[in-house]
């Protein structure tokens, strides 16, 4: 129940946060993982650096062919972002589904993305998203892919001193069908599992098609072998059931108190077949 | 039409949904619950726990913790040897009791048991102590489950009772050999209640001031009985029992976990004594889920003879109930509710029934909303689906067929109980009615040819309220009123129940109303202090209305008879009568209100004879009998062939509590307990690993129902008064959770019938529902 | 290999180890650590001096940065109307708003609420009268032991806020953050209708 003593800076510079990263601090983004870990005394930290009186991580903002959010975008800023919601609804729904209206308050994506928890939300969009990182340290900063970032449970390409500055999504062309599925996990609101799905038809064939999954595993991937199943396809319920059979496909599925490995196996491949129709569906 | 308002003030108050008189204070915040006791120089304990369900304790070194910042004080079991051990106050032939330590002594035997505490100037401090304690453990080989337990070879709990055996229980009633020779067929199925976590919303906490000139303790402590707690702690540590005072503040749950005397009330005590300054200690919620009783934890089996026609003959049954490591306050009486009530609302004549009490390296179970009845109304409920399912009967006809009927009561049952009054087919029927039975047959003989899975599940649950009468009760099953009339004419009820969110503050304020012809805003109830109030039981088991209401009602009738005669006495009339809160003289038709008659009660310039004077009455009340409400849910589930997710469309309760005093309070208290029977249902389950670590230990892994997870609760009654009271009550804290799991469970195992199932053990997780499925399939 | 549970402490659980957070640099000047009593405070060790506002009324403290929001308003302030549940910010019962957003209080250090205004459930009554949200659990009988009743009241105002005329679905949802063991809802859901149906009139 009560955290062990640290240090705690609140810097209103990315700049100063960077130099204080450099010397072992630990950020703290919205805190709705960190806080519980510290508070139970999992985590142990003994200097944090705040991150929230920094503006400069705060946006949504459109930019060519993309939407750019600064790491300390709430979920709930995400949920309710007008620009989102235009034009990344996938990441605008999975926002609004994850955990609850306090933690969606305060929760940052951010934050949320560094913690890599393997049954968060955000990674099956993100991944769906072939989203990019912005990663920032104090003398460097890089830009990784969804397959880098999620390198493991609870372990990401950040290295010390780095924190996320933002996650960059495409801008859905028009015509694109999106929907995420998530089987909750009763107590802690987490997914047991979570397909995120993209879609896009031409001439009654499927084009495009990405799928994230995130809970089955230790970390959030990309269903390639769906992905490349529902290509050419005209998205019949046949081929929406086979392509979803592959969607485990290569992972390697957690068993938890809460969902054996083969019944997250199966539950993704329901899902996936019931998102991919959902996205089908919404698709032009 | 106008109202005048004297016809307002004889408008009856008893039976109406008046909103609560607690309620300003809590939904203003200004409440006070244990934890918002602060105090001048007060010190906050930490105590430190077992990580392992069963070791030696070679050494405990404290050294580094008592030098770290703002430590007072450290102490271990050797410290506390003294203390008198925590209470176990059920009584069973040969009940093995063991010594249970404050603070372990030399040994542990669950994970969380209490090894050190740390006294220091606030909760961080004593919690960065407490990490600072080093223990050196002999890590043992321990045991979980109550059926590995009694395997042979299992490890022992206790090493004095190697078979690990707490206790052994038999009951027979009628000729159960007779019964079960004569059967036509005879139903036999394993059915287990899973450990569940009560999970109030406050944890529990005490605080405890020691004055030590007058060797006075005034104990804070969250609970729902506080004059037990003052006896047992004031035994525990050798102080005299006036002298120690228990205050139960505002109390945020207890559903049976705070039914007792914990290892911490009395600990707290002794170092405010020891420290000579106040001390709090509040349960965090992993603690609060470690060391706070569980509940249920059977592994019951079932036999039951019946006759092809569906007539039931008798019932055998063997409990095995997981008792954990230590006896708490009633752990071991719990299963023997489960007994009492196996024959359910039926006509059975014939019983066996075996328990086996079991140690296990856990959390010892005791009282949980229901305790004993959710059991055995599970499996009576169970068993007669599975029977109809066998005899292919339609479950609402069987359940008719076997029912005690209506000319039978008084009904005395084969396990030794008299059921005061009832009409079971009166809720069963509105509540076929509300779901239209039929037709939703109809629905489902369709719905199974479309390849979907339907289910109606009806569970016709009967239970023991109002615990009860002294003889069936380990402490007393009476309960205490004082009613006085102050002065000025208002009035003051002192209950001995303790309610914590049960509503009596309004319900006792209109019967007292009511009797008095007084406003309910004239009315206070206060509670929960043994200074103030009269010795007590509390508030469980169904009991604060149908007995604290009914000791309150007995108090105001010795009070309005003392009203009369002081009324007589200022009217110079000795034929008067008492109604809409004054006392007429019949001969004049004047009148003088109650105020009036209480000032001058008080006043005593002129007393009837032989009279004292004041307006004060006092009532032990012990109950004749138990109550025995009963009723009727009936729920609609709908499953997804793919996932096996469960989907509750129609939930219907149909209660009967006999009269109700608010039918507000009555609703909330059926949706709160069809909640927690849902929430056992599908959800809730305490899993301890073979090793005896508490895999559940958090709110992250413990699915307790939230809003989003419950469906609409339809629910409606009947009403058959009891005649074992005057208030014609019954009970209702528990009826809803008693009501609901068979009916889930029915429910369920009806959708899935086409697949030959026949029983699932709770909770019903869809990954339970999915492997039925994919087997059938 | 499989992740057991969040917050799962037994050896070997894969989220029980510590985070990978070096220990800081030795150049840096280290605070204070000795014991500094602070009047009215928790605080021990090195302490941030903060300053907000809360229920309209301004406060200025010097907190140690671990102080939780929850124990600056309760042990501190002596707010004790927003209570503490659990310690894994699954129930709600500390349910306060920061800025306009409901957040829950035992998940936040005081230093973090530096500048910000606060409204905790002593806040709501104005003058002696009820908030409609207050009024609304009192008369649909929304509550039983009221532990849950300040986060849940807190929390609820903000549902009303984001969505005017709820359906009973946003209802639900919407108090997902927010445990309540005694009333199975129900009456919670009524009292949100019955409170939007208020402010619409």
């Amino acid at each position: 129940m009560i955290p062990q003593k640290f240090e705690y800076t609140a810097p209103d510079s990315l700049k100063s946060v960077l130099q204080l990263l450099e010397t072992g601090a630990k950020p703290l983004a919205g805190g709705m993982s960190l806080i519980p870990m510290m508070k139970l005394r999992l985590a142990t930290p003994e200097h944090l650096v705040d991150l929230g009186k920094l503006k400069e991580l705060n946006y949504i903002r459109e930019s060519g062919n993309a939407v750019h959010i600064g790491a300390m975008s709430t979920h709930f800023d995400i949920e309710t972002s007008p620009v989102l919601l235009r034009k990344c609804p996938l990441l605008a729904e999975t926002a609004a589904d994850i955990g609850d209206l306090q933690v969606r308050n305060r929760g940052t994506i951010g934050g949320s993305a560094a913690h890599a928890d393997p049954s968060a939300d955000y990674p099956a969009a993100l991944q769906a998203l072939e989203a990019r990182f912005v990663l920032i340290g104090a003398d460097r900063e890089r830009t990784v892919s969804g397959a880098e970032f999620f390198a493991d449970a609870f372990t990401t390409a950040l290295e010390p001193g780095e924190i996320v500055r933002e996650v960059i999504v495409p801008i859905e062309e028009p015509g694109t069908g999106v929907a995420y599925e998530k089987v909750v996990q009763p107590a802690s609101g987490f997914a047991i599992v979570g397909i995120a799905v993209r879609i896009r038809r031409s001439a009654g064939k499927i084009t495009f098609a990405r799928i994230g999954v995130t809970g089955l595993s230790n970390h959030a991937y990309r269903a390639t072998a769906a992905e490349a199943a529902l290509a050419g396809k005209s998205g019949s319920a046949a081929d929406v059931q086979s392509a979803a059979a592959l969607v485990t496909q290569g992972a390697d599925a957690n068993s938890d108190l809460h969902a054996s490995a083969d019944y997250r196996k199966h539950l993704a491949v329901v899902h996936a077949a019931r998102a991919i129709a959902t996205a089908l569906s919404r698709s032009a | 039409m106008a109202t005048t308002i004297a016809e307002i003030q004889k408008e009856k108050q008893v039976g109406k949904r008046l909103r609560r008189r607690e309620d300003p204070r809590l939904i203003t915040g200004t409440a006070t619950y244990v934890d918002d006791i602060q105090m001048e120089g007060m010190q906050y304990a930490a105590i430190l726990r077992s990580p392992h369900a069963a070791a030696k304790i070679r050494s405990i070194d404290t050294k580094l913790a008592e030098k770290a910042p703002g430590v007072i004080a450290v102490y271990t079991g050797k410290d506390t040897e003294k203390v008198g051990a925590v209470p176990c106050g059920a009584s069973l032939p040969g009940l093995r009791v063991p010594h249970h330590n404050i603070l372990a002594v030399n040994r542990v035997y669950f994970v969380g048991h209490p090894v050190a505490v740390v006294v220091a100037q606030n909760r961080y401090l004593a919690q960065d102590a407490a990490d600072l304690i080093e223990v050196d453990y002999e890590p043992t080989a321990a045991v979980a489950e109550p059926e590995k337990a009694l395997a042979s070879g299992a490890p022992a709990v206790h090493p004095e009772w190697p078979d690990n055996v707490a206790f052994t229980y038999h009951q027979d009633g009628g000729d159960v050999d007779k019964a079960f020779a004569q059967a036509e067929v005879i139903i036999k199925q394993r059915i287990t209640s899973q450990r569940l976590i009560p999970m109030a919303m406050e944890t529990r906490g005490v605080v405890a001031e020691f004055r030590a000139a007058d060797r006075q303790l005034n104990l804070y402590t969250s609970t729902q009985i506080p004059h037990l707690v003052r006896t047992l702690v004031a035994s525990m540590l050798s102080l005299d029992e006036n002298r120690v005072r228990v205050i139960t503040p505002e109390v945020g749950g207890g559903f049976g976990s705070k039914l007792n005397v914990y290892a911490e009330e009395a600990l707290m005590g002794f170092l405010a004594q020891k420290t000579g300054k106040p001390v709090k200690w509040i349960e965090s919620r992993r603690e609060n889920f470690l060391c706070t009783i569980h509940g249920r934890g059977h592994v019951d089996y079932y036999e039951l003879a019946a006759k092809r026609d569906g007539t039931i003959l008798g019932i055998k049954l063997k409990i095995i109930q997981d008792v954990g490591s230590y006896l708490q306050l009633l752990t071991a009486a719990i299963p023997t509710l489960s007994v009492l009530m196996m024959p359910g609302i039926y006509n059975i004549p014939s019983i066996r029934a075996d328990i086996v009490g079991v140690f296990t390296n856990c959390m010892p179970t005791d009282a949980y909303r229901g305790a004993g009845r959710p059991e055995a109304t599970h499996g009576i409920e169970r068993m007669v689906d599975i029977l109809a399912d066998e005899l292919n009967i339609d479950p609402a006809e069987i359940r008719l067929k076997n029912f005690v009927a209506n000319d039978k009561f008084p009904y005395a049952t084969a396990t030794g109980l008299m059921y005061d009054s009832g009409n079971y087919a009166a809720p069963l029927k509105k509540a076929l009615d509300m779901v239209h039975y039929k037709k939703l047959r109809q629905e489902q003989a369709e719905a199974r040819k479309q390849g979907k899975w339907l289910g109606i599940g009806i569970s016709t649950y009967g239970e023991i309220c109002a615990i009860g009468p002294s003889p069936a009760t380990p402490a007393g099953g009476w309960e205490s009123a004082t009613v006085k009339v102050e002065p000025s004419g208002k009035v003051t009820i002192m209950t001995g129940a303790c309610p914590h969110g049960q509503g009596e503050e309004t319900t006792f304020a209109q019967i007292a109303a009511d009797e008095l012809g007084v406003s309910v805003d004239d009315v206070l109830v206060v509670w929960g202090d043994t200074a103030v109030v009269q010795y007590g039981i509390g508030t469980f088991g169904s009991r604060g209305t149908a007995i604290g209401g009914t000791a309150v009602y007995y108090a105001l009738q010795d009070l309005k008879e003392k009203i009369r005669k002081f009324g007589a006495v200022l009217l110079e009339d000795d034929d008067v009568a008492l109604a809409d809160g004054k006392v007429t003289s019949k001969k004049t038709g004047q009148s003088k209100s109650v105020p009036e008659i209480a000032a001058a009660a008080y006043r005593a310039m002129k007393l009837p004879p032989n009279t004292e004077p004041g307006l004060v009455s006092t009532h032990f009340w012990e109950p004749p009998n138990f109550t025995f409400p009963f009723g009727t849910h009936i729920v609609v589930t709908e499953i997804d062939g793919e996932t096996g997710d469960i989907k509750i469309r129609r939930y219907v309760a149909v209660d009967d509590c006999g009269n109700q005093i608010n039918p507000l309070i009555v609703a909330g208290q059926v949706h709160g307990g069809v909640a927690q029977g849902l929430g056992q249902s599908l959800w809730e389950q305490a899993v301890y690993d073979d090793s005896g670590q508490l895999l559940t230990g958090e709110l992250t892994d413990y699915a307790v129902p939230r809003a989003h997870m419950m469906p609409w609760i339809e629910a409606e009654h009947t009403t058959t008064p009891s005649p074992v009271n005057p208030l014609g009550v019954k009970g209702v804290g528990e009826a809803g959770t008693i009501g609901c799991s068979p009916a889930v469970v029915n429910s369920v195992v009806d959708a899935l019938s086409p697949l030959g199932v026949r029983h699932i053990d709770m909770p019903l997780t869809p990954e339970k529902i999915w492997k039925l499925l994919r087997k059938g399939a | 290999m499989g992740v057991a549970s969040h917050f799962d402490r037994r050896p070997g659980a894969p989220n029980a180890r510590p985070l990978p957070i070096p220990l800081s640099s030795p150049s840096r000047k280290r605070p204070d650590f000795g014991i500094v009593s602070l009047a009215n405070s928790l605080c021990w060790g090195y302490a941030v001096k903060i300053s907000c506002k809360i229920n309209g009324k301004s406060y200025s403290n010097e907190v140690e940065p671990r102080l939780l929001l929850i124990h600056y308003l309760r042990e501190v302030l002596h707010l004790t109307g927003s209570h503490i549940g659990c310690e894994t910010s699954l129930c709600g019962a500390c349910t306060v708003d920061v800025n306009g957003k409901a957040v829950k209080s035992c998940t936040m250090f005081a230093v973090q609420t530096d500048g910000a205004n606060i409204t905790t459930i002593e806040g709501l009554a104005m003058d002696g009268k009820l908030d409609p949200m207050q009024e609304a659990f009192w008369n649909e009988h929304g509550l039983q032991c009221g532990f849950c009743t300040p986060g849940m009241i807190i929390a609820s105002k903000q549902i009303l806020e984001r969505h005017p005329n709820p359906s009973e679905d946003e209802i639900r949802h919407g108090l997902t953050g927010n445990i309540c063991r005694c009333t199975g809802y129900q009456h919670i859901v009524n009292a949100l209708k019955a409170a939007a149906s208020a402010a619409q009139k």
